[in-house]
This record gives C-alpha cells, structure tokens and sequence, in this order.
C-alpha cells in the first residue's frame, strides 16, 4: 500500500454509536497492514519481525473446525485490523483530558470512570476499540512496582519483560486464531507483579467493541513474579450490531514460584437478536503457566454473551506442587452456542487440578463442555477433580459434556462427575407460591446452581454476576 | 375471606374435585379430612392457583375472583400453602429465599423492603417463638433436611410471611410428637380474627392441638359431611367408610 493511501485512511471518517472519529486501517490483512499497526503503535523491529513472523505462519496454518458449533466462513480481507479513537493521538495526562464523549458512552455502560477512581480501589485499563484510553491508580501501583499499562506501552518501556515472556504460553505457531492475534494484535493490558508483592487492589480491564467490522485482537500478558498474588477482572459488554464480529483475544498468564493469580470473566457481548441474527463471535485464547514450584492460577468466567463462544482457559502445571483451577458459568439463549471448557496439563509433580463447570442451556441454544485433563508420566501423585453440570430450559436447547482424560501413571487420581438436569416445574411453583414472579424464581433457582463458581468471583463482580444471570434467561421460562 | 362454589377441577382428563363448595370467614380455622385420593391436596393445589388443572366453578378470595390470577398474584393477595412436599432449591440460602420472598410480598403491597439487618431480625424472633433452630436458614433451602425440618421450616415462613390465609396440607404427616407440637404452635399463636386457615389432614392427631370451628369431610372429590370438632373424633373411631 502506498503511503498517501495510508495517509488518506488515517483521514477516514466513520460516523459509529458515539461521534469520535476512528482512524482506520483500510480492510484485508496483509504484511503492509501489519507494518502499519506496527508504525501506528510506534513498535521496535523487533516487536513487527515477530508480528511478521506470525504472519507468515499463519499463510500456512488453516481454522481448526472440529469445534461444535459452526460459523459461516470468515473473510479475513473483508475485516479491518485497526481503529483507534482519533482523540487519542495525543495522549491524555489524566481522565479530564479524556473525550467526554467517550466518557459519556462509558457512563452508558455503567462504567462510571470518574467513580471508580474513589471507589472500590480497581483500577482501570479501560479499552475503547482497540487503544487504551485511560489508566488509573498508576501512581499507587507504582509504589509498589507494580506495572499495569496497555500492552502497546509496556512493549516500548519494558522491552525486556515483554521479550522474554510474549507468545511463551501461547506460541506464534499455536493454532489459527492464536497466530492471527500474534500479527495483528492492537493493544491489552500488561501486568507485571514483582517478587513477594501483593497486589493491593483488583486490577480491571472493560473491553468493549464499538467500531462496526472491526475484529478485535486483544493481546493480555500477566507476569506474577515469585511469591506475588494479583487478582485481574475482564469485563465486557457492547452495543446492539448487526453484523457478526470476530473477536480472538489472546491472554497469557505467567506464574512464577509460590506466586498466584486469580483471574476473572463476566464476558456479556452482543449475543444475537432472538432469530440467531448478529453477535459476537468469541474465539478466545486463554492460557497460564505455573511455571513455579507451588504456583497456583485460577481462571473463573461467566460467559453470557455473544453468538458463539469458543474458548478454553487452560493450566500448564510445570511447577511441582502447582495447582490450576477453572470456574465455569456459561449460560446460552435464544440461538447461542458455547464450546467451552478447559485444559489441564499436569507436568510436576504433587499438582492439583479443579474443574468446576455449569451449563445454562435455554431457547434453541446449544451448550457444550469440553475439556482435557492431561497428567503426564512424571507427574507422579497428582489430583483432577472435575465437575460438570449442565441445566436445560425447555425442551429445544442441548447441552454436552465432551472429557478428555489422559492419566498416564499410577500415582496419579482422576474424578469426573457430570449431571443433567432440568429446571424443575415444582421448584418454580414453589418459589410462586412464596409470591416470586417467574422471572426472579428462574433467577434464583439459577444463582443457586451456579452457587459454587459464583462464590469464586470477587465481591463487586460477584453482584453484577447475580444479576447477569436473571437477565441473559429473561423470557427464557413461561 | 375464602368463598368456593361448586369447584371442579380435573387433570389429564380426569376429574378430581367433583363440586366443592365452602365458605372460609375471617379468623376461622377450618379442616379438611378425608381418605387417600379424595382429593385434598388436589383442593390445595387448586387454591394456590397451580397450573395444568382444568377448573369450573367459582374461587373468590376477600371478595374477588381468583380466576386467571397466577400463583405468584395469590400469594401477594394473601394466600399461603405449607406444602405437603417442600422442593428442594440446591444452592439457595433459606434465609436468602425468604427474604427474596417476604420482600416481593411486601413490594405487592406497597410497604417498604426489609434491609438484611431487620430481616434477621424478625427471623430471630419467630424461630425463638416457634423453638425452631435457627441454623436450619443458613442451609441451603430444604436440601439435606428431614421430613420434621422441612415441615418446621414451612411453619416458620408461614409465620414470617404473615399471610391472611393459611392453607397446610398434610403438614403433620411423618411428624414426631415434638415436631407436631411445633406446627401447632405456629398455627395457634397466628390465629385472630382477621386470619383464616385451612388445615388439611389424615389423622385426628392434629386436631387434638389445633382445635378447629368447622371440620369437613371430602370423598370422592366432594364434601360429604360437615360438623364442629368433635366430628373429628368420631372419624377417628369410625373410620371414612362409614360415612360413604
């Protein structure tokens, strides 16, 4: 692509929900694409050789279909691989230089900026379409050398941590849309907890997806160094759209000796009109390492929105004595469908794994737990449990469980327990009879099911969670 | 307070309530016997408003029809049930489920919603009232609970959700004697002149703690017989048999 025509995109206008202009990368994917977000995010050569590298794997590599529910063909040229607020060419210094109409459309989705930074000490990396527009709490994080701060930022001030641990969870030569995230990801957020440092509040990123057509590759790095603990919350929602829109993140996790991270998902996007028309395709790598001697990750989500989710939170337990952890709530209505569950893969040894996972089937929805427990030769006396329940709604939706289990040594003890149930008439009447509408009888018998992952988030998701719950099955009953 | 004429009601085609008439007025306490599948319970059923049931006749309740007005409406309006059978919500806190439903009884009514602080604390004050273990609402609501809890755990909603009539069906079956007394303590210390009850029983048993005004015999999804007290007693001795 010649320059001017680069030039000329930069200038594009493209009206959208809120009247932020959006500069735009023209549609397609390509090397010159990749060098343009590269150049745009001002990238050292050796962040866009290794972009390009991914590029280049990915011309080799094919979408893996083997997943349940099927989607119709992608095509990566008719996409858009980066917008940016236009506002944020200069960067604000604080959130009174921030667009007030994006402050505004925040606000919208209860996402109250300003309020936060008194409240409830989270700090937010807050991602509009694909650039970071704002970070607070930076100056207390600091004090403790804490580093939290868009993935684009980090590349250019800490090169070295980013060198040393990008793509070492979730290789460039992973599977399809784990390489396409490598060459085109936009922004995310980077973590980096030093040794025997406690994060002292929720760290929490909301992304949200505003520019119609425009895939979003998020790129999350979170590095725990020996004997620190953070807890990270991921929340997003987005606004009514038609079109179906690509949505391949990539999250690593690195947990280093005796260190812990806890890391949480209410995922809400547009799931689709009630005809199955629209939403989110949300085809996520999720992936942590507990690379240390007692290290623990412990991934928890509540997957309610969009049309597909296709996503599997995963456990490499390297460390001896590590142990991984995966909460799950997927909740599918109307025409939504949900591949999801989790990979365990036990290498040292003594290591623990729980997999607790619930599935919420409604409409004409289709709900499946997928899931791999991989306890290798030399990870002697190591321990799975896992369960898997999965609640149906009317008589039109499915719900699988699909385990993988592969123990392969004698020491070592797996559990799988699975059930099936339908939501009960008599629990419903019940609860009427106690003068609870339908709608909050369904709510509550809901939460209760979900009880034991619920429980696992942190307090102030945890209420937003409840609610979520009520809401995604509303007119799902009666 | 609870006006019935001629109800029937069928299921599957089948009738069950054959033209059940009765009159209910405030602070009345009435009982209703009767053999295995006279009935009874299909009664209860039928007056919380349970769906799936083909009904004819009239249902009026503080002098309003209760036709096409849903489970939840009735319970609002006032209307009760001890089940025979309390489901079992895995997952849900007792307390937690009775707050959820006191406040949407309360809601309907326009009254304010209890905070968690005043809830507990009318909880405290009944259960200590009812001599009923108070651990039994940080459980999960009825899952693990014996038959005896279960009961006393309706008890104590009845008691808490303060309706104007009361409907318990069978609630003394499968009770020890202490058990019993609980259920009919509940339901002494809860009658005035403007509460009404509806007691529905196998045995006499019952009756010995909760004296009822009007005691009714249903058979064959009719009432067949209708006295004071001690018609209970004489059934007792007798037996249904005699009376068809």
């Amino acid at each position: 692509m010649k320059q001017q025509e680069l030039e000329k995109v930069k200038e594009y206008k493209y009206g959208f929900t809120t009247d932020i202009e959006s500069v735009k990368a023209p549609r397609g994917l390509s090397e010159e694409i990749i060098k343009f977000i590269s150049k745009i995010k001002k990238e050292p050569k050796w962040m866009l050789d290794w972009r390009l590298k991914a590029y280049s794997r990915l011309k080799n590599i094919k979408e893996p279909n083997w997943q349940k529910p099927k989607y119709p063909k992608i095509n990566y040229q008719d996409l858009y691989y980066y917008s940016a607020p236009k506002s944020t060419n200069e960067k604000p210094k604080s959130l009174d230089d921030v667009d007030p109409k994006l402050i505004e459309t925040y606000k919208k989705l209860g996402i109250p900026l300003k309020e936060q930074e008194k409240l409830a000490g989270v700090a937010v990396d807050a991602v509009f379409d694909s650039v970071s527009v704002a970070t607070t709490f930076k100056d207390k994080l600091t004090e403790k050398g804490i580093i939290f701060c868009p993935i684009s930022e980090a590349i250019q001030k800490h090169p070295e941590l980013v060198k040393k641990y990008l793509g070492s969870v979730i290789p460039i030569t992973d599977h399809y849309f784990a390489t396409l995230n490598s060459a085109v990801f936009t922004d995310g957020s980077f973590v980096y907890i030093p040794k025997n440092v406690r994060c002292p509040m929720e760290l929490s990123t909301y992304f949200r997806i505003n520019a119609s057509e425009t895939g979003q590759f998020e790129r999350t790095l979170i590095i725990a160094d020996k004997g620190s603990y953070v807890s990270y919350l991921e929340g997003c929602t987005a606004p009514m759209r038609d079109e179906n829109q690509l949505h391949a993140a990539n999250v690593e996790l690195i947990a280093l000796d005796d260190a812990e991270i806890k890391y949480s998902t209410v995922q809400n996007w547009y799931p689709g009109d009630e005809n199955g028309k629209g939403g989110i395709y949300n085809f996520v790598t999720k992936r942590g390492a507990c690379r240390g001697k007692n290290s623990k990750i412990s991934w928890t989500q509540v997957e309610t929105g969009s049309a597909i989710t296709w996503k599997y939170p995963s456990c490499i337990l390297q460390g001896d004595n590590s142990v991984g952890e995966f909460y799950s709530i997927a909740i599918t209505n109307n025409h939504q469908k949900a591949d999801t569950g989790t990979k365990m893969i036990h290498l040292g040894k003594n290591t623990k794994s729980k997999i607790i996972s619930k599935g919420i089937s409604a409409g004409k929805a289709d709900n499946t737990y997928r899931g791999l427990v991989d306890i290798n030769k030399k990870a002697l006396n190591s321990r799975n449990y896992t369960q898997c329940d999965s609640l149906l709604m009317g008589n039109k939706c499915g719900a699988h469980t699909i385990p993988y289990i592969k123990n392969k040594n004698s020491s070592s003890i797996v559990e799988h327990e699975a059930t099936t149930s339908k939501i009960n008439e008599e629990q419903l009447y019940y609860c009427n009879q106690r003068g609870l509408n339908q709608e909050e009888a369904v709510g509550l018998i809901v939460n209760g099911f979900c009880k034991e992952v619920l429980q696992q988030l942190p307090m102030e998701f945890a209420v937003e969670a409840q609610k979520l719950v009520g809401i995604s099955l509303e007119g799902s009953v009666g | 307070m609870l006006e019935i004429k001629n109800l029937k009601a069928s299921i599957n085609n089948k009738t069950i309530l054959k033209g059940v008439s009765l009159s209910i007025k405030p602070g009345e306490l009435h009982a209703i016997m009767g053999p295995n599948g006279s009935g009874k319970s299909t009664l209860a059923n039928v007056l919380s408003g349970k769906d799936g049931y083909e009904i004819a006749g009239e249902l009026n309740f503080k002098g309003e029809s209760l036709k096409d007005v849903p489970v939840e409406k009735r319970a609002q309006k006032g209307i009760f049930l001890a089940f025979q059978y309390p489901l079992e919500i895995p997952g849900v806190n007792t307390n937690n489920f009775l707050k959820t439903s006191l406040n949407s009884l309360r809601k309907s009514k326009g009254e304010k919603e209890l905070d968690s602080l005043a809830f507990l604390k009318l909880v405290k004050e009944k259960s200590s009232e009812l001599g009923i273990d108070e651990k039994i609402l940080s459980r999960q609501l009825n899952v693990g609970f014996s038959g005896g809890e279960k009961k006393k755990n309706e008890i104590l909603q009845m008691k808490i959700l303060d309706p104007n009539l009361s409907i318990l069906d069978e609630t003394d079956s499968g009770l020890d004697i202490d058990a019993l007394k609980i259920v009919a303590k509940g339901v002494n210390s809860s009658r005035n002149s403007k509460k009404s009850f509806l007691v529905i029983t196998h045995y006499q048993r019952l009756l010995d703690y909760i004296k009822p005004d009007f005691v009714h015999v249903l058979s064959d999804g009719k009432i067949i017989k209708t006295g004071c007290g001690e018609l209970a007693e004489e059934l007792e001795k007798t037996g249904y048999k005699k009376l068809n």
